[in-house]
């Protein structure tokens, strides 16, 4: 990929990543209620599956799910959501070279797929959201997902949720709203794409491990 | 690759990024709008990640709904006697679990007291019934008494959980805030001490059968472990199974586990404290029947019941890890022999958040607790058998 490219990539996906998240960030007023529960919502609409899986749909096409967990790719028009891989999370096949350090005031860079971050914290790569029982949500349950959210760690009690990943935004979802986004993205296609694990500050490259023979 | 402006997380809180994203959004470009938003979520993240300072705010109980607020300090708690923060009530007895929690090499001391005339059903021999108005302190020390976390069974039969931290000048513990605190205390050179958040209380105590993790058969038989890491003389009548009998605390007791005091089923002395180990510190998540359980990883144990390091065993032994070792595109949970090649010694080995376990609670590696389970995995975990390999 050539450097006119990458900068293209780089506005188009930052332009796009900003409103997307704005689009995820319009889901609450300044009271912090929920404005998507504005949408047409019934007692009925609550408990059929269809309708659930509906709303779903539109809250993740509305709240910028698709700019980080959905690979980018460049289009005719610049770069773009490859749907073919729809929320599949940073392509395992993706060999990145290290990061840049944060320095200064650039905090926070980005892969041009927009599905690796580096930061302070470290380097995150965004989650298969699709229903893959080996790399993706299959086997995850409503109630692990929504606890994923409000308490912004994996699984709901594991290692913390990082950057960029909108969680003080997305806590102001009310469980429906998780539950039928859950529940939508259990109906997405499986794709087999096994994420690395995010990369710790200090260890950029993998620590060589070895115990010594006192240790055993 | 592109690079993303913002200014310095430091800067940065919810409410001062949503004030500039409205001004922008008033006055400044799309992109500069663009920018602001998207800069909204991940100061905050990056904020909330890294920040070392100390939120003190309003102590709020970490209490479920309907029940009276908890005192502001533990004094007023029924930890100790009258006008002392030091001499426990008698009604307040001490226990010590033979797997303790590793907790960055606190010590620690721990009280139970049960309402007058109430006791303990133990019909479910793995998952005891306490009665409401059950409370439990739980001291750690850093060298001075530095906090003292508190579990309540309320009316509804819920838990709820708090902190008091302890502040010498004051000669008490004042309850902390819901949302914990970051850096109480100094341990080493840029490693601090955390105070749980009322979060951080629930998501390891509600993780499995019962919300009380270090009170149960297992935990207090008289059979204890020799190997167990970190392992603790028990004070003057101290809490132990006979003793719960002896001081009728106790209903519903199998006598079977007084005759025959409850000890994992193990190969060797190395494998039921390596299995006793990880029954301490990982099975309040990892265990067949919470919220983990998809996981697949199991490291509970059944009291009285056979075969419970084989049950450890087949679940790590050769069990393909979701979690990829650097460097390798696969990775097991534990490979026999191979310590630093399984996923369990790696990640109890490191201690940065995104990798580490347990994930909450320490920020140190426990070396003791490490050795024993690299002795584990080199010398007592064995293979199975190739059919079974996944």
């Amino acid at each position: 990929m050539n450097q006119s490219i990458i900068s293209n990539l780089a506005l188009s996906a930052s332009l796009s990543v900003a409103v997307a998240l704005a689009a995820g960030c319009a889901n609450s007023d300044s009271s912090g209620s929920p404005t998507a529960a504005a949408l047409p919502r019934t007692a009925a609409e609550a408990i059929l599956p269809e309708a659930q899986i509906a709303r779903g749909h539109h809250l993740v096409s509305t709240s910028g799910c698709h700019d980080c967990h959905t690979p980018w790719k460049m289009g005719d028009k610049g770069p773009e959501p490859d749907f073919s891989r729809a929320l599949s999370g940073h392509p395992e096949a993706m060999q990145l070279p290290p990061a840049p350090a944060p320095q200064g005031p650039w905090m926070m860079s980005a892969a041009a797929t927009n599905t690796a971050w580096a930061g302070p914290w470290g380097v995150s790569f965004t989650a298969n959201l699709t229903p893959d029982r080996e790399t993706g949500l299959g086997e995850w349950t409503r109630d692990t997902f929504i606890q994923t959210i409000r308490t912004g760690r994996h699984l709901g009690r594991g290692r913390p949720i990082l950057p960029p990943m909108p969680i003080p935004a997305y806590q102001n979802f009310s469980d429906d709203e998780l539950g039928s986004i859950f529940a939508y993205l259990q109906t997405l296609p499986a794709v087999k794409n096994h994420v690395p694990e995010p990369l710790p500050p200090s260890a950029p490259v993998a620590p060589s491990v070895k115990l010594s023979k006192a240790e055993l | 690759m592109f690079v993303l402006h913002m200014d310095t997380a430091s800067e940065h809180t919810p409410s001062t990024a949503r004030a500039r994203s409205r001004r922008w959004a008033q006055g400044g470009s799309a992109q500069a709008f663009g920018a602001a938003l998207l800069a909204a979520p991940l100061a905050w993240a990056a904020a909330t990640w890294n920040t070392a300072e100390t939120p003190r705010g309003t102590p709020v109980a970490m209490a479920r709904s309907g029940a009276a607020p908890l005192p502001t300090r533990l004094s007023e708690t029924g930890l100790y006697v009258a006008g002392s923060t030091t001499v426990i009530a008698p009604e307040n007895a001490a226990f010590v679990p033979q797997y303790p929690l590793w907790s960055d090499g606190a010590s620690k001391r721990r009280w139970i007291a049960l309402p007058p005339g109430t006791q303990i059903d133990a019909s479910s021999r793995d998952a005891w019934v306490f009665p409401i108005g059950t409370r439990f302190w739980k001291e750690f020390s850093f060298g001075e008494r530095t906090e003292t976390r508190y579990i309540e069974r309320l009316a509804d039969g819920s838990y709820r959980y708090a902190t008091y931290v302890w502040d010498a000048q004051l000669g008490d513990a004042l309850l902390a805030p819901e949302a914990g605190i970051r850096g109480a205390r100094e341990l080493a050179s840029g490693v601090q001490h955390d105070i749980p958040s009322g979060s951080d209380c629930r998501s390891c105590h509600e993780g499995r059968r019962s919300p009380v993790l270090g009170f149960n058969a297992l935990q207090l038989s008289p059979d204890r472990d020799p190997l167990a890491p970190h392992r603790e003389e028990l004070p003057p009548g101290a809490l132990d199974l006979p003793e719960l009998v002896r001081r009728e605390l106790i209903v519903n007791l199998p006598a079977e586990l007084l005759e025959h005091p409850p000890r994992i089923d193990a190969p060797s002395a190395t494998a039921r404290a390596a299995a006793g180990y990880l029954f301490g510190n990982c099975a309040n998540c990892h265990n067949a029947e919470g919220p983990l359980a998809v996981v697949g990883l199991d490291f509970d144990q059944a009291v009285g019941a056979e075969g419970g390091h084989t049950r450890l065993a087949t679940s790590v032994a050769l069990r393909r890890s979701r979690f990829r070792l650097p460097g390798e595109t696969a990775s097991f949970r534990a490979v026999p022999a191979q310590p630093e090649h399984s996923s369990l010694w790696f990640r109890m080995q490191a201690r940065d958040p995104q990798n580490q376990m347990p994930p909450l609670g320490t920020k140190q590696v426990d070396a003791a607790g490490l050795q024993l389970i690299a002795q584990w995995i080199s010398h007592d975990l064995p293979a199975p058998p190739p059919s079974t390999q996944r």
